[in-house]
């Protein structure tokens, strides 16, 4: 990886300014997924409190401390530690569970204890992105087309609403209405180990809705407003007084050049919606990362912690630069050489 | 006056502000009016709205209702501090960085960026695991967080005033340069900086009840309407009033922030109302 990125920023200055800005991103999401390690080992392990006696809890005899200590290689130095972790981290290896390791096991791979919930999650975050993009963008657009109209207060209050409110408080209202009160979705989204999520639907619907109401509000609003840059433009204007169909105003000269802000607009809402996951998975007790994750920082799982959190942070990152990639592909502008 | 109040007058102005005013109110004198101690149980766990507890009794038998008024305190006031302290963070950093310009001013700039890309709940989990839990960890985790942005919207509006001419008159005059800051600078920069307050207002409430609701923040037997959602939910469906109050309770409390929020963004001129329905003839 590291060697395809030098080859590119040397190339990129011979060759196009498209590599030169596809070399410039990448080199910036390694130096970010670099300081991104740093912040997530440092948060871990060199806060106070020695992770092995928490993580043993009443059972952290001496000897035990210094077995499990030396066996997740919390006796090295700090440094010897962290790059112990970040090279098993390039080499695909997510290390052990602590917790795992504590309750007496030799080795408890962190990469089979996720492999199934990562899989989980990967269906809710696609359903709900699924749904997403179409919403975030129709609205959005139909926001800005009838501004100040009574569809775009509708729309823009109801969002405004969606977006002041926590995924746990949307979910439950949620549950409150459909299972308490009109008992039709189940409460819950449990899926046996193994079992497929998508065996039964109905468990996924209210997860989804809930996903969509949070993170569909901030893309509605951002697609509304760069859709109304767009028809204030000189060349939006130009058509109209050239006496063009509103619609193919609309759909030929805004929607086009609306699209891509709106791409980054997208990356975001996915990026929020990775946020939102850890979340609603917790309230349908999803067995996702997610849910993973937050169990994990109750057990003080500090190793399967850092490399979840380092697997969503990649995740994160790589989301950005697909974005900024896609933009560089509809913005002819940004391949002229500066 | 008048006209700073002007987005009072708007309809989502006003509303929003009578939303935040009773939710606040609940929040900081409800427990004068609660019948029953939050934390003693009054009756049989998870019993439907009586005459006795009007909103029933939660899953230890404690009165809703009565936890329902002293849980918004830490709701509000852990949010509150997270956020006076991000602001001092934001406005040190972005006022140094802006005005000194200095070799410093780089390096800060993209230690934000980086920790803009970073997901903010990620980061809280964290230093979690790290530190335990606890409101300490909270407040600064949430602190921490929210700097970073106002930092940079700091530095930008720092950057700006500080080539005017008043405050290189200030700085003729031999003001020293902290004096120029605080008083040529600061009062200034506070306008741009401040109007979106409401927004990272609710953002801390948000995220510090997010990790109440995971029980990784407040403890229980704490009243925190964020816990309550969380102790309760398993048993919905026999007292749902003892998950969709606090819920309710916090949803009122950020729809109203965010309303009144947006009303004084547009009052001051961050239109969100287009110019180009006045402008351009619509089809």
């Amino acid at each position: 990886m590291t060697t395809t990125t030098a080859e590119r920023g040397v190339g990129a200055r011979e060759f196009s300014p498209v590599l030169r800005f596809l070399g410039r991103r990448i080199v910036g999401a390694i130096l970010a997924l670099f300081v991104a390690s740093i912040v997530i080992f440092a948060g871990t392990v060199l806060l106070p409190g020695d992770a092995a006696s928490v993580v043993l809890g009443r059972n952290a005899t001496p000897e035990n401390v210094a077995k499990l200590n030396a066996q997740m290689g919390l006796d090295k130095p700090a440094y010897q530690e962290y790059i112990d972790w970040v090279t098993g981290l390039v080499h695909g290896d997510l290390g052990d569970s602590a917790v795992g390791l504590a309750q007496g096991e030799k080795s408890a791979p962190i990469w089979d204890l996720i492999s199934d919930p990562v899989k989980n999650s990967l269906i809710l975050a696609a359903i709900a992105a699924l749904f997403m993009i179409p919403l975030s963008l129709g609205l959005g657009a139909i926001a800005a087309v009838y501004a100040g109209k009574p569809v775009d207060h509708v729309i823009s209050l109801g969002s405004l609403a969606a977006i002041a409110l926590p995924e746990f408080v949307i979910g439950s209202l949620l549950i409150g209405v459909f299972f308490v009160g009109l008992d039709w979705l189940p409460p819950v989204a449990i899926v046996p180990p193994g079992g497929d999520p998508l065996s039964d639907p109905s468990k996924l619907v209210l997860p989804v809705a809930t996903l969509l109401l949070a993170s569909l509000a901030a893309g509605i609003r951002m697609v509304r407003a760069g859709m109304i840059e767009v028809l204030q433009a000189e060349y939006v204007q130009t058509a109209r007084l050239n006496g063009l169909a509103e619609k193919r105003v609309l759909v030929r000269y805004a929607m086009r050049n609306a699209l891509a802000p709106s791409v980054q607009v997208l990356a975001q809402n996915l990026q929020w919606l990775i946020g939102g996951i850890i979340i609603t998975e917790t309230v349908f007790a999803y067995p996702g990362i997610g849910s993973n994750l937050v169990t994990a920082v109750g057990n003080r799982d500090v190793t399967l912690v850092q490399s979840v959190a380092m697997l969503i942070a990649v995740v994160y990152v790589m989301l950005n630069l697909v974005a900024d990639l896609i933009v560089l592909l509809l913005v002819p502008k940004l391949r002229e050489p500066a | 006056m008048t006209g700073r109040l002007r987005f009072a007058r708007t309809f989502s102005g006003a509303l929003g502000l009578t939303i935040v005013f009773v939710v606040v109110f609940v929040a900081l004198l409800g427990n004068y009016f609660a019948p029953h101690d939050p934390t003693a149980p009054v009756g049989v766990p998870l019993a439907g709205p009586s005459g006795g507890a009007w909103l029933g009794t939660d899953v230890l038998g404690r009165d809703v209702f009565s936890r329902l008024l002293y849980g918004g305190r830490s709701v509000i006031g852990l949010a509150l501090v997270a956020t006076l302290l991000a602001y001092v963070i934001g406005l040190t950093i972005g006022l140094i960085a802006g005005y000194t310009r200095s070799k410093a001013d780089p390096i800060l700039m993209r230690t934000v960026d980086v920790m803009l890309a970073f997901p903010p709940l990620l980061f809280l989990l964290v230093l979690i695991t790290g530190a335990g839990t606890g409101t300490a960890v909270l407040v600064i985790g949430v602190a921490a967080i929210q700097a970073p942005g106002i930092s940079r919207i700091v530095r930008t509006a720092t950057l700006e005033i500080s080539v005017r001419g008043y405050v290189e008159a200030a700085v003729a005059r031999g003001e020293r340069s902290i004096a120029v800051v605080v008083r040529e600078v600061l009062p200034n920069i506070l306008a741009p900086v401040l109007v979106d307050a409401g927004l990272r207002f609710t953002y801390s409430i948000l995220i510090i009840a997010s990790v109440n609701f995971l029980g990784l923040g407040l403890q229980p037997p704490n009243s925190d309407w964020a816990l309550m959602i969380s102790e309760n939910r398993q048993y919905i469906n026999l007292n749902v009033w003892a998950v969709l109050a606090p819920a309710a309770m916090i949803a009122l409390l950020t729809i109203g922030i965010n309303l009144t929020g947006d009303a004084i963004a547009r009052s001051l001129g961050r239109s969100y109302v287009p110019k180009a329905t006045q402008t351009v003839p619509t089809a």
